[in-house]
C-alpha cells in the first residue's frame, strides 16, 4: 500500500516537475530573447534543466516541448494576425513551396531541437556532479 | 560515463546553435532568421497594426503632427518648414529604409559590398562614369545655399533618428534575409540618388553603335536608315512656332569627315545601358476645354516599375506652403505633385547629354595626354571598392581635363564595360558632372503661387532635362523643355569624337531665353511625350535623331477635339491602349500581304491582324501577332544588309521603316541584296509573316497569344525575389500606346489634377506606401493600377483630424 503511495506522489512530483520545468522554460526563453539573440533559448532550458533535476530524456523532453509550443505558438499567432502575408512569400523562399503552416512547423522545430540538447547538457551536467 | 554524455550533448548543442546561427553548412541562419522574437516573424505586420506613436525628437524646432489615411499615405503638419523635412526623412527611412540605401548603394558603385563579386562590373562601370564625383561636385553646390543645405541636413537628422531606433528585430526584412544592417545616412547619400535618377534619365546613349553604323554603311544608306527628321513627328512645341534668332554658333570643325566620321577601328561586344523607354507623357489642358472652367493637369511618367515602388505619396502641410504628391525614397520635398496654387510634373527631355571623346596618352602610364598639340597631365581617382567575402578592387581611373571640364577615362586597357575590345581609351563627357542643384528646384515648385515663380525656379534645372509642365488656379498652363543643353553643331556627339582637338569639345550650351517653352497657346492644351521638342526646320539647334513620337501623335490628336474634358475623361486618356505606330504600318501589310500565298493556319493568324482594331488591350490577340510580325518583316528588310555588320551597331529605329515604306513602297532596302531579283514590299510582308507563324504557334500553344500574357508585366522586387514580386499582372498597353505598360517598365505614377477651387485629385502608382514585404501595405495598389483606377487624393486640412479616414496619428514633439 505504501509503496503505491510512495510510487503514486513520485509520479506527482515528476509530473509537477516537468509542469514547473516546462512553464519556466518558456518563460525564461520568453525574457532572455527580449533581450538577447535567439540562441539564449539554450541557456534558458539548460539552467532550467539545473535547477530542476528530472531524468534526462524528461528535461530533453520538457525543454522540446516548451519551445515547441513557445515558438509555434508564437509564430503562428504572429502569422494569423498577418493572414500568413509574409509566410507565403518567407515559406516560398525557404522552403521553396508555398506553405505557412510548414514553415510555422520548421519553426517550432527549430526552437526545440535547440532547448531539447541544451536542457540534455544541463541535466547531465546536474547528473555528473552528483 | 556522465562526463562524456555531458560533453556530446554540449558539443551537439553547440554545433546546433553554429549551424544556425550562420551560413557555414546551411544557406541561411535559420536560427536567427527564424525566431519569433528576432527574425522574418518579426516583419508579418499585423492587420490591425496601428502606427500611432509619441516620440521625443530634441533636434526638432517645433512639433509635427503625422495623420496616416486608410492608404497609409502620410499627411505631415508641421510648424516648421524643416521639420516638415525631417519626418518626411524619418518617414522614408520608416517604411523604405532598404530601398533608399540599396539605390544609395548602387549609385555609390558599391553593390559589391552587398551582393559580392558579381557586382564588381556595375560599380566599376557606375565610379568610371564618374556618379560619385558629379555626387560630390553637386553636393558642394547644395552646400553653398543654406536654404536647401538645412533641408537636407533635417531631412538627412530624420533619416538617422529612426535608423537609431532599430534592433535585431526591427530590422527591415531584407537585412535579415541577405545579412547586413544600414549606416547612417548623410546628404552625400541624397546627392547620389540624385544623380542616380540623372543617369536612368540623361544618361542614355549610342555613341558607339552609331559609330560603328557609320563606318559599316555608306554615307547614303546610312542617311536613310538613321535620318534626322522624323516625317510622323508632331512635336511638344508646335510647327509653326518661330524662334528667337540664333546666340550661339556651334561650329563644326573642318576636319570633320576626315577624322569624326572615318574612326574605322572601333569595335565592341554588348553593354548595359538606362532603359531607352525612360519617358513619360505629360498634358494641360485649360480651362477653356474643361467642363468645370478650371485647366486640368496630368502627368504619368514611366520608369523601370519594383517593389518598393520609385514613389512615396506624402503631404507636406508647414505654415510656408503645403503640397501633396510622390516622393523619392531618398529625398526631401514633393517631386510631382501639387500644392494650394498649381500643379506640377514631368517628361523626361531625353536629348543626347553623354559624349565620348577617344584620348591619346603618351604611354601606358597614363599619365600624359595630347590635347591642342600638347601633353598634359592627367589627373587621377582611385577608387577602393569593397566586395563581400573578396579582397578589396583597387581602381584608378585617369581624368583629363578637355576645355575647361575634367572628364572620367570610363573606358581604357583595363576595362570595356562590355563595349568594347579595348586597346584604346575613351574619356566621357556627362552634363551631369556639372555643378547644379535640382533639390531647390523641388523646393521651389513646392512653394511655387503662379507661373512667375514656376518660370523663375525650373530655368534652374539642369541635367536631367524635363519637359516641366505647369497648370495653375489661375488658369495659366505652361510647358518648357528644360535643361542645360549642349548648343550642337550638326551630328556632334552623335558618334564616338576625337579627344585632342578642342574644336571637338561642347562649345556652350543654349542660352536658357532660347529653350523652347509655351505659355497659354491658343489651342488650349500644352503636351510632351519624350517625342522631339521642336520641328528642326525653325529651330536652330542641333537635338539628335531620334524620339519616340507615336504616344505624342495620339496624346496631340485627341486633346484637340476633346472638348468639355473632365478628370475621368483625362483618365481614360491616361489609360488609353491605342498603338498609333501599328496603325500606320497595319494598312499597308494588309494591302500588300499575298493572301492567297498562306495557308490555312497562316490566314488565321493573318486575320486575327486584319481585323485588330490596333488596340493593345488585355485579351486582344492582334497586339502579339503584330510584334512578331514586326520583328520578322525588320529582319526580312534589313538582314541582308547587315550580315556583315560588327555584332552590336544601331539598328534602325520603328519609325523610320515604317516612314520609309509609306514614302516610298519600293523602299530600297524591300531587296534583298543576296538575290538577284529585286524583291517588293508586297513579298517582303509574305515572306515575314510566314517566318513569324512558327513562333505564333509556339504562343498559342502556351496560351500566350492574348497581349498581357505575352507581355506579362511584372512588378519585380529589387533584389529580384519572386515572391515578394507581382508578375504576370492583367494589363494592356505598350511601347507606342499612351499607356506605355511594357514587361517591367511602365507608368510609375498617374496623377490628374483638376485646379478647380476645391482642387480634384486623383493618383495612383503600383506598389503601396510600405516597403516591407510582410505588410498589407506592401502591394495593395497595384491590382487597382492594372485595372485603370486611381486614388482620390486627399489634400488633407488641420481641421480634419477627426475624419474618419486617420487611421493612425504620429506625434513628434521636442520635449
Amino acid at each position: 500500500m505504501s509503496h503505491l503511495l510512495i510510487n503514486f506522489f513520485n509520479q506527482q512530483i515528476n509530473f509537477m516537475k516537468l509542469f514547473i520545468s516546462f512553464i519556466l522554460t518558456i518563460l525564461l526563453s520568453f525574457m532572455l530573447c527580449l533581450f538577447f539573440p535567439w540562441w539564449s533559448i539554450a541557456i534558458a532550458a539548460f539552467v532550467v534543466a539545473i535547477l530542476i533535476p528530472q531524468k534526462p530524456w524528461r528535461s530533453f523532453a520538457t525543454a522540446f516541448l516548451a519551445l515547441f509550443m513557445l515558438w509555434g505558438g508564437l509564430s503562428f499567432w504572429i502569422s494569423k494576425n498577418n493572414n500568413h502575408v509574409l509566410a507565403h512569400k518567407v515559406s516560398q523562399l525557404i522552403l521553396k513551396k508555398d506553405n505557412p503552416i510548414e514553415l510555422i512547423f520548421a519553426t517550432a522545430i527549430i526552437g526545440a531541437i535547440i532547448a531539447g540538447f541544451a536542457a540534455l547538457t544541463g541535466s547531465y551536467l546536474r547528473k555528473s556532479k552528483t | 560515463m556522465r562526463i562524456i554524455l555531458f560533453i556530446t550533448s554540449a558539443i551537439i548543442t553547440t554545433g546546433l546553435i553554429i549551424v544556425l546561427h550562420t551560413n557555414l553548412v546551411l544557406p541561411a541562419a535559420l536560427g536567427k532568421l527564424l525566431s519569433p522574437q528576432h527574425g522574418i516573424w518579426q516583419n508579418a505586420e499585423s492587420d490591425y497594426e496601428n502606427f500611432s506613436a509619441n516620440l521625443k525628437i530634441p533636434q526638432l524646432s517645433g512639433k509635427v503632427d503625422v495623420y496616416f489615411d486608410e492608404r497609409l499615405v502620410p499627411h505631415i503638419f508641421a510648424e516648421q518648414e524643416n521639420d516638415a523635412y525631417f519626418v518626411q526623412g524619418y518617414l522614408h527611412a520608416k517604411f523604405r529604409l532598404w530601398q533608399m540605401e540599396l539605390q544609395s548603394f548602387a549609385a555609390a558603385g558599391r553593390a559589391s559590398e552587398i551582393i559580392g563579386e558579381k557586382g564588381l562590373e556595375h560599380d566599376r562601370e557606375f565610379r568610371r562614369l564618374g556618379i560619385v564625383y558629379a555626387a560630390e561636385i553637386a553636393l558642394k553646390e547644395v552646400e553653398k545655399d543654406p536654404i536647401i543645405k538645412a533641408e537636407c541636413d533635417a531631412y538627412t537628422a530624420g533619416i538617422n533618428a529612426y535608423i537609431e531606433t532599430l534592433t535585431e528585430s526591427t530590422l527591415p526584412l531584407e537585412y535579415k534575409l541577405i545579412e547586413y544592417k544600414p549606416e547612417k545616412w548623410n546628404n552625400l547619400k541624397t546627392s547620389l540618388f540624385l544623380k542616380y535618377m540623372s543617369y536612368d534619365l540623361a544618361a542614355h546613349d549610342d555613341d558607339f553603335e552609331m559609330t560603328n553604323a557609320k563606318n559599316y554603311f555608306n554615307t547614303d544608306d546610312f542617311i536613310k536608315l538613321f535620318p534626322a527628321i522624323q516625317d510622323s513627328l508632331d512635336p511638344i512645341i508646335p510647327k509653326g512656332t518661330t524662334f528667337d534668332a540664333q546666340k550661339i554658333f556651334p561650329l563644326a570643325p573642318i576636319n570633320t569627315d576626315s577624322i569624326y566620321f572615318n574612326n574605322k577601328e572601333l569595335a565592341f561586344t554588348e553593354s548595359s545601358k538606362p532603359d531607352r523607354n525612360n519617358g513619360s507623357n505629360n498634358w494641360a489642358v485649360s480651362g477653356t476645354k474643361t467642363k468645370s472652367g478650371a485647366p486640368i493637369l496630368c502627368n504619368d511618367p514611366h520608369l523601370g516599375l519594383n517593389l518598393p515602388s520609385l514613389w512615396y505619396e506624402v503631404q507636406l502641410s508647414t505654415p510656408t506652403f503645403n503640397a501633396y504628391g510622390v516622393s523619392f525614397p531618398g529625398s526631401p520635398g514633393v517631386i510631382i505633385g501639387y500644392n494650394d496654387s498649381c500643379a506640377f510634373g514631368f517628361t523626361n527631355g531625353g536629348r543626347d547629354v553623354r559624349d565620348y571623346y577617344e584620348i591619346k596618352f603618351k604611354d601606358d602610364t597614363r599619365k600624359e595626354y595630347l590635347f591642342n598639340g600638347k601633353w598634359m597631365a592627367t589627373n587621377f581617382r582611385v577608387d577602393t571598392i569593397k566586395i563581400k567575402n573578396k579582397n578589396n578592387y583597387i581602381d584608378s581611373v585617369a581624368y583629363v581635363k578637355l576645355g575647361k571640364d575634367w572628364c572620367p577615362v570610363m573606358y581604357d586597357k583595363t576595362f570595356s564595360g562590355g563595349r568594347n575590345k579595348n586597346n584604346k581609351y575613351y574619356a566621357v563627357r556627362w552634363k551631369a558632372h556639372d555643378a547644379s542643384n535640382e533639390l531647390k528646384i523641388f523646393n521651389e515648385l513646392n512653394h511655387a503661387k503662379n507661373y512667375t515663380d514656376y518660370s523663375a525656379t525650373v530655368t534652374n534645372l539642369q541635367t536631367p532635362g524635363q519637359n516641366c509642365l505647369f497648370a495653375a488656379k489661375n488658369g495659366d498652363i505652361a510647358i518648357r523643355t528644360q535643361g542645360s543643353w549642349p548648343a550642337k553643331w550638326k551630328g556632334q556627339g552623335d558618334f564616338v569624337m576625337p579627344g585632342f582637338d578642342s574644336s571637338f569639345l561642347w562649345q556652350g550650351m543654349i542660352p536658357q531665353d532660347e529653350v523652347p517653352y509655351q505659355f497659354n497657346p491658343q489651342r488650349g492644351f500644352v503636351s510632351s511625350a519624350n517625342q522631339k521638342p521642336v520641328d528642326d526646320n525653325t529651330y536652330p539647334y542641333y537635338f539628335g535623331r531620334n524620339y519616340p513620337l507615336y504616344r505624342g501623335l495620339t496624346i496631340n490628336k485627341r486633346l484637340n477635339i476633346m472638348t468639355g474634358i473632365t478628370p475621368e475623361d483625362m483618365m481614360t486618356l491616361q489609360t488609353d491602349n491605342f498603338d498609333a505606330g501599328a496603325s500606320m504600318a497595319k494598312p499597308f501589310i494588309v494591302a500588300k500581304m499575298k493572301e492567297n500565298e498562306l495557308n490555312s493556319t497562316e490566314k488565321k493568324y493573318f486575320n486575327i491582324l486584319k481585323y485588330w482594331n490596333c488596340n493593345d488591350e488585355v485579351g486582344a490577340k492582334g497586339p502579339s501577332v503584330f510584334e512578331e510580325f514586326w520583328i520578322a518583316f525588320e529582319s526580312v528588310v534589313f538582314d541582308d544588309e547587315y550580315a556583315k555588320a560588327p555584332k552590336v551597331i544601331m539598328r534602325p529605329f520603328f519609325n523610320t521603316l515604317v516612314e520609309g515604306i509609306l514614302k516610298d513602297s519600293t523602299y530600297k532596302f524591300l531587296d534583298n541584296i543576296t538575290t538577284p531579283q529585286v524583291e517588293t514590299l508586297s513579298e517582303a510582308v509574305t515572306e515575314a509573316f510566314k517566318k513569324a507563324v512558327p513562333a505564333l504557334i509556339k504562343l498559342d500553344a502556351e496560351g500566350k497569344l492574348d497581349w498581357e500574357k505575352n507581355k506579362a508585366t511584372g512588378i519585380s522586387h529589387l533584389a529580384k525575389l519572386a515572391p515578394f514580386s507581382k508578375l504576370n499582372l492583367p494589363i494592356g498597353g505598350g511601347t507606342r500606346a499612351i499607356n506605355a505598360t511594357k514587361k517591367t517598365h511602365g507608368p510609375s505614377w498617374r496623377m490628374v489634377i483638376s485646379l478647380t477651387a476645391k482642387t480634384e485629385a486623383y493618383g495612383i502608382y503600383p506598389g503601396g506606401q510600405s516597403g516591407n514585404p510582410g505588410s498589407k501595405y506592401y502591394d495593395n495598389f497595384i491590382d487597382q493600377w492594372a485595372a485603370g483606377k486611381y486614388y482620390s487624393l486627399w489634400m488633407m486640412t488641420r481641421e480634419q483630424v477627426d475624419d474618419k479616414r486617420v487611421l493612425s496619428k504620429m506625434r513628434f514633439n521636442k520635449e
